[in-house]
C-alpha cells in the first residue's frame, strides 16, 4: 500500500465519524434526556483529555506536565485571557526542561 | 450580527488554537520528514486527516514498520471519540443549516470542540454558522501550513520550545474547564471522574477507546445524578 493509500483511508476513517452527528441530528429525533446528556459531554471529555495525558508531556518526568497544570489551573481560576493561560503553562514547562 | 462581525470573531476565537498548533505542526513536519515522507505527503496527511494524535502515531508506527492497515485502524479507534464530541455540538448546533454544520463538524477536533462549547451564544445568533466556521477553519489552517513549514524549512523551532509546546494543549483544556466548574461545581466533579475512568480503562484498553468510554461514562453518570436530583 502506498503511503498516499494509508492517508486516504486514514482520512475516511476520521471524517466518517466526524460529520455522521451532523446528519443525524436532522434524520432522527431524539428524547430530550438525550440532549441533556450530550451537555455534560464536554465537561467529561476535557476531563478525560487532560488526564493522564498531561503527566506524559515529557517522557519520565510526570512532575512537569504536574506543574505546568497547576499553573495553568492558577492562572485560569484568575479569569486570565486564554492565550495568557496556555503561555505561563509553556513558559513553566520551558524553565523546567 | 453581521456575517463579518461573526467572521472577525471567529478569528479572535481562534487565535488561542492556532497559536498553540502551529509549533506542533511544524515539529508533526519536521519528525515527518525524518521518517521520509516528501513535503507532499506530510502536509496532505494534514489536510486530509487533520488529526494531531493519529498523525504522530503514525509517523511512530511508520518508523515501526507497522503495516498501512494496522495504522488506518488505530487512526479509527483514536479518533472515534470526535464522533461523540460532534454529536454534541451537532445536536447543540441543531438550528445552523445542515451543510453549515456539516462543514463545522468536518473540522472538529478535541480543542475545537471544547472552545465551541463555551462559545454557546453564537446558535441564538445571526449569522452564527460564519462564526463557527471560521474558528474551526482558521485552526485547521494553522496546522497545516505549520505542517508544510515543518516539512519544507525543517527545524526552526528549537527543541526545548517544541517540547513546551506539548503542554499547550492541556493548559488549553483547563482554561475551558476552569470557568465551567465555577460557575457549577458539579461540572468539576464529572470531569475529576472522566479522568479517574480514564487512568483506569487506559490498563486495560487502548488510549482512544478509553477516552471514549470514560467520556460516555462519566457523562452518564453524571446525567443520572443530576437527574435524580432535579426529580
Amino acid at each position: 500500500m502506498t503511503i498516499w493509500m494509508m492517508i486516504i483511508l486514514m482520512s475516511i476513517v476520521t471524517i466518517i465519524p466526524r460529520i455522521l452527528p451532523a446528519f443525524l441530528v436532522d434524520k432522527i429525533k431524539f428524547p430530550d434526556w438525550v440532549g441533556q446528556w450530550l451537555e455534560l459531554i464536554p465537561y467529561a471529555a476535557l476531563g478525560a483529555l487532560i488526564f493522564p495525558g498531561i503527566i506524559n508531556i515529557v517522557s519520565d518526568q510526570p512532575l512537569i506536565g504536574v506543574v505546568g497544570g497547576f499553573v495553568a489551573l492558577v492562572l485560569a481560576v484568575f479569569r486570565l485571557h486564554i492565550i495568557f493561560v496556555v503561555m505561563g503553562a509553556v513558559a513553566a514547562v520551558y524553565f523546567m526542561l | 450580527m453581521r456575517s463579518v462581525d461573526q467572521i472577525k470573531r471567529g478569528l479572535k476565537v481562534g487565535l488561542p488554537i492556532m497559536l498553540a498548533y502551529f509549533p506542533i505542526a511544524v515539529t508533526f513536519g519536521v519528525l515527518a520528514s525524518q521518517a521520509g515522507l516528501s513535503v507532499f505527503e506530510l502536509t496532505g496527511m494534514s489536510m486530509f486527516v487533520y488529526s494531531g494524535a493519529a498523525q504522530m502515531m503514525a509517523i511512530n508506527m511508520i518508523l515501526l514498520n507497522t503495516s498501512a492497515l494496522e495504522i488506518v485502524i488505530a487512526t479509527f479507534v483514536l479518533n472515534f471519540r470526535h464522533f461523540i464530541m460532534s454529536f454534541s455540538f451537532a445536536h447543540r448546533t441543531m438550528a445552523t443549516p445542515l451543510k453549515w454544520r456539516v462543514a463545522s463538524t468536518l473540522f472538529i477536533t478535541d480543542e475545537t470542540f471544547s472552545v465551541t462549547t463555551v462559545e454557546k451564544d453564537a446558535v441564538k445568533q445571526a449569522n452564527g454558522h460564519l462564526f463557527y466556521f471560521t474558528f474551526v477553519f482558521v485552526s485547521y489552517l494553522s496546522w497545516v501550513v505549520g505542517s508544510f513549514i515543518g516539512g519544507f524549512v525543517g527545524d526552526i523551532i528549537p527543541d526545548s520550545i517544541s517540547q513546551s509546546f506539548s503542554v499547550a494543549l492541556y493548559a488549553m483544556f483547563i482554561a475551558l474547564l476552569v470557568p465551567s466548574v465555577k460557575s457549577n461545581f458539579r461540572y468539576g466533579l464529572i470531569a475529576i471522574l472522566a479522568m479517574i475512568l480514564n487512568f483506569a480503562f487506559g490498563q486495560f484498553f487502548q488510549e482512544g477507546w478509553s477516552i471514549v468510554l470514560s467520556t460516555l461514562v462519566a457523562s452518564g453518570l453524571g446525567f443520572l445524578v443530576l437527574r435524580r436530583r432535579a426529580s
